[in-house]
């Protein structure tokens, strides 16, 4: 599959995409249909492809493994550090209203952070399950 | 009939996965029957959500019937804790293949039996010497 | 939606492959857009026909990937399975009617959701990140222990094997 030329353009091609895809499936995600989970998964999902195609080994040299590691506890890390800023600015845990003088925008930036925190951690989790099988398959063999 | 129609779609479903995972000794077959389990249960949800003529819950001037929200905001969680737990479970499954060189349940059964059996027998014989 | 439910019948049967799960996700995402949770239907293309089967085929390739022939007569699942499937339909009928709008599912809690309070138009974002934050950071600590669970099962070991067959 290393040498299959029409894959590897359609892959070039589209995986730009599909990076492209997910962040704004991110950040849109307020007002279409989107969000931590989706773009979180779209993201691994088009990196796995990637994978698919060149070879684990170019991917990890992409998106190293440490990376993926980070991802992994920062994501919880961003999204427990949303309710505690909620905490210290003298608000409930995960109560966004304070985060912001105005109650509304507040709303935003609290869901803003937790949909990233998400995220991160939805793609790096799916990333690293992908590498856990992957490097595995290569040493049975 | 009619307007049961989903929720007798969704049982045949999860039945079927009930079957895969009862009657299958393949530890990877069990893992499929399962997750067809958990996608009947995703349309389980978010069937009795829907409203007919209702759109996407996305709010906007023009329509102002739309679907529940709700039960889509659990699947879209559940989703993707179901693809983590069913990597953990193949995870579980590549290393009983490494333990015991198979995935059949039977076999893994009968390995195990053999084990025992041979363990007390070695107990034995070293408890009478 | 019903072709696509009918398809989806067809599919169960042949369960064998991998792959076939893999469409069979992929139109179950369909059914989810024609049921409106356009979110769900994404994360479930993305997951379903995606991500899981990579890793079904991964596993696949680290074990055998055909299947021995089943040692039992498949009776006792399959009844078992039909008898639990009659009970469940007979207890559908007590549900309410499909796109009913006075069911209790549309009249509890979702018409707060959709007053819109928190100004976001899209009502499942909203919720998931602020109606039900606890849920969310919940769900996400669980995938994050499914992967620190992962990590611990496969990582590899500095080659200490441990022999399971009878040492004598």
């Amino acid at each position: 599959m290393m040498h299959d030329l029409v894959l590897r353009v359609v892959a070039k091609l589209l995986i730009p995409f599909i990076l492209l895809f997910a962040l704004y499936v991110q950040f849109h995600g307020d007002f279409g249909p989107g969000g931590g989970f989706q773009a979180g998964t779209i993201f691994a999902a088009g990196i796995i492809f990637y994978g698919l195609i060149f070879g684990v080994d170019h991917t990890r040299s992409v998106v190293p493994d440490c990376v993926v590691e980070t991802m992994l506890a920062a994501g919880v890390l961003i999204y427990a550090g949303v309710g505690v800023a909620g905490l210290l600015l003298g608000g409930n845990y995960l109560d966004y209203f304070v985060l912001d003088h105005n109650p509304v925008h507040g709303q935003h930036r609290g869901i803003f952070w937790v949909e990233i925190g998400v995220f991160v951690t939805v793609a790096g989790v799916m990333l690293k399950i992908f590498y856990m099988f992957a490097s595995r398959g290569r040493t049975e063999e | 009939m009619l307007e049961h129609f989903s929720y007798i779609i969704t049982v045949f479903l999860m039945m079927a996965g009930l079957f895969i995972v009862i009657a299958r000794g393949n530890l990877i077959k069990k893992m499929i029957g399962l997750s067809v389990f958990q996608t009947s249960v995703y349309l389980l949800y978010i069937a009795p959500g829907k409203l007919l003529g209702g759109t996407a819950p996305i709010l906007a001037k023009q329509f102002t019937t739309y679907s529940n929200p709700l039960p889509h905001v659990l699947i879209l969680t559940a989703i993707v804790v179901g693809v983590a737990t069913l990597a953990l479970g193949l995870a579980l499954a590549v290393r009983i293949r490494e333990a015991y060189g198979t995935i059949e349940e039977d076999e893994i059964l009968t390995l195990n039996h053999t084990v025992e059996a041979a363990e007390a027998q070695h107990a034995e014989a070293r408890g009478g010497s | 939606m019903a072709l696509s439910v009918l398809v989806l019948m067809r599919e169960r049967n042949l369960f064998a492959a991998v792959v076939l799960f893999g469409i069979y996700s992929f139109l179950m995402a369909t059914v989810l857009v024609a049921l409106d949770a356009v979110d769900v239907a994404m994360t479930e293309a993305a997951v379903g026909a995606g991500i899981s089967t990579v890793l079904l085929l991964g596993a696949l390739l680290l074990c055998k990937s055909e299947e021995a022939k089943p040692a039992h007569r498949p009776w006792l699942p399959l009844t078992v399975a039909i008898s639990t499937g009659a009970l469940l339909v007979y207890g559908a009928f007590g549900l309410p009617d499909f796109s009913d709008p006075q069911a209790p599912i549309h009249r509890h809690v979702a018409p707060r959701y959709m007053q819109n309070e928190v100004d976001v138009p899209n009502v499942v974002t909203a919720v998931l990140a602020s109606f039900r934050g606890y849920d969310t950071l919940g769900e996400t600590t669980v995938v994050f222990t499914a992967g620190a669970g992962i990590i611990a099962l496969l990582r590899r070991r500095k080659k200490v094997i441990v022999e399971h067959e009878g040492n004598p």
